[in-house]
């Protein structure tokens, strides 16, 4: 549905996006995720077809941004980070123009706005000026807007921020019922959102991509590098060290508290397994293991890893 | 041309779901309707005085009403626009609605033709309901349509080019209240533009008088159709469009 090849977009001498390659495919949602300026809004504006790359290719829908800018836009629908609504009209009006300006016949447009109404749940206030509106609802007439026309392709611009939690739960639950009948793009740089509504990840830092892949695959990626966490009953300096000592190990913590004493290892990528070793190691030294767990990394862990270390 | 009435029609209605509209129309109405009660009662003792003088012929009703009062209709209206272009484009790059339509599929020139006659639309209602005045004198008297006719079109078209003008100086900021100082400062430069012309010679002295929006309504107002006033003022609002289209292309870039 989506095909990004070697995209470059520069800004004078500033490169804010650096050979970007994608592809997103129909039906699927994928999150962008990537700090602030790390060129999300950018990919986003040339993949709408607001703005012209400097080098490389986009296709969406099978039209090339670049030679057909009005197909291309026909078949996108697009929620920038400031919903674009117009204060003075009611929300009906407001969605009639909407799919009118994107080219929908006549006998067509009320029943997009109806289905769009229905979908975003804003039934109560259709009749109602939109400037009267709370953010959370002001945010749901710009998805209303973006998805009225029924495009294949949906580009949400960090589609929950400024909203309360309750409206936040509301809106991923909804973008999530999207899926499937439009191909979502969804940018963010607040993780659980990611986790909460995306198929796929694609992790971009300083206008290049740092991961791409399933959020499973992503964190056991990330994994490689392991951490486990045990408790003993008494930690003991020689116990440690000797830890410390066995290959494949990167760095040894504890902590100790009334209760129990905790023990965090953080294992090399390359390393095999060496988990026997470590309980061997702490059994040989009679710290009393109480408990061994691998720590699953949180996506928020991983994206810090992914856009502090600069070699993945 | 479907784009260009979808953009057109939002923005016309958008006059009327605001206060703007009733504002304006209101305030035109009532000065309008002042002046030519003045301007009426003003022509009616010149007559009188005229009689009683004996005279033959008194001023015509072209020359005692419908001149100055059109006239000066050319000046309120130099007031009126900047608040009716000021919001076009200003409003749109502040709410940031101005995404939404330049990642709609229509074009650039679409849109800026749209707005442009958004606000043309406006005009014209102000222009169709001071038919009033004209009505009035064809009822008690025996004006001449002619210059009436050509003064409405005379006027229109001056009135296209500040507003073509407004519209580019609402693309080129957020603040609306910039915009609306900007076009009300061009408006009035290029309404007084000529005020120099006998100071600079004449080679330059003609084509600042050239220049003057006013110059060219003249005659207008007198009754006469020239295709180079025609000309001068749909070039002026061309070259308005144009300048638009460059700062909402612009965008593209940034």
């Amino acid at each position: 549905m989506i095909q990004v090849q070697n995209l470059t977009k520069r800004y004078g001498p500033r490169t804010a996006i650096d050979g970007l390659n994608f592809e997103v495919g129909r039906g699927e949602i994928v999150g962008f995720l990537g700090p602030n300026g790390a060129g999300k809004s950018t990919t986003m504006k040339i993949l709408t077809g607001f703005m012209p790359a400097s080098e490389g290719t986009a296709t969406v829908a099978g039209f090339d941004v670049f030679d057909s800018p009005i197909d291309v836009k026909r078949n996108i629908g697009f929620l920038p980070e400031t919903p674009p609504v117009y204060t003075e009209m009611s929300v009906e009006d407001y969605l009639r123009f909407t799919t009118r300006l994107h080219g929908l016949e006549k006998s067509k447009i009320e029943s997009a706005v109806s289905t769009a109404i229905e979908k975003t749940v804003l039934g109560d206030v259709r009749k109602r000026l939109i400037g009267n509106l709370s953010k959370g609802y002001r945010q749901r007439v710009g998805i209303a807007q973006a998805i009225a026309h029924n495009p294949q392709v949906l580009i949400l611009d960090e589609p929950t921020v400024g909203l309360d939690p309750k409206q936040i739960i509301e809106i991923r639950k909804l973008i999530k019922e999207l899926a499937g009948e439009h191909t979502i793009i969804l940018s963010t740089h607040i993780l659980p959102e990611v986790t909460a509504t995306c198929d796929r990840v694609i992790v971009i830092n300083k206008g290049r991509i740092a991961a791409q892949d399933t959020l499973d695959r992503l964190t056991t990626r990330i994994q490689q590098g392991r951490i486990y966490s045990l408790a003993v009953r008494n930690l003991t300096p020689d116990g440690i060290a000797a830890i410390r000592a066995i290959p494949g190990i990167k760095a040894v913590s504890d902590s100790a508290s009334t209760s129990e004493s905790r023990l965090t290892v953080e294992i090399l990528p390359e390393a095999g397994e060496v988990r026997d070793r470590i309980t061997e190691t702490v059994v040989s030294h009679r710290m009393g293991l109480l408990e061994f767990v691998a720590e699953k990394l949180s996506l928020e862990e991983i994206f810090l890893q992914l856009t502090t270390e600069e070699n993945l | 041309m479907k784009n260009v009435w979808t953009v057109a029609s939002r923005d016309f209605k958008s006059y009327f779901t605001s206060p703007i509209a009733y504002i304006l129309i209101a305030g035109f109405l009532a000065i309008m309707g002042w002046m030519f009660f003045f301007n009426l009662s003003y022509f009616n003792d010149m007559q009188n005085r005229a009689m009683e003088m004996s005279m033959s012929k008194g001023m015509s009703i072209t020359d005692g009403i419908i001149r100055p009062l059109y006239g000066n209709m050319n000046v309120i209206f130099l007031f009126l626009v900047p608040f009716i272009t000021m919001r076009l484009l200003a409003e749109e790059r502040k709410n940031s609605t101005i995404q939404l339509l330049l990642t709609a599929p229509v074009t650039i020139t679409e849109i800026i033709v749209g707005k442009f006659l958004s606000s043309f639309g406006l005009v014209l209602v102000m222009l169709a309901l001071t038919a009033t005045y004209p009505i009035v004198l064809f009822l008690f008297g025996n004006p001449d349509p002619g210059p009436i006719l050509l003064s409405y079109l005379g006027t229109a078209l001056l009135v296209g080019c500040y507003l073509s003008f407004g519209l580019f100086f609402s693309a080129m900021t957020e603040n609306q209240i910039v915009a609306g100082a900007l076009t009300f400062a061009f408006g009035l430069f290029f309404w007084l533009i000529n005020w120099a012309a006998q100071s600079v010679g004449s080679t330059w002295g003609d084509v600042l008088n050239y220049l003057s929006l006013i110059n060219h309504y003249n005659n207008f107002s007198q009754g006469v159709l020239n295709s180079t006033d025609i000309i001068f003022y749909l070039s002026f609002i061309g070259l308005g469009l144009f300048l638009t289209h460059r700062v909402l292309d612009s965008f593209r870039w940034r």
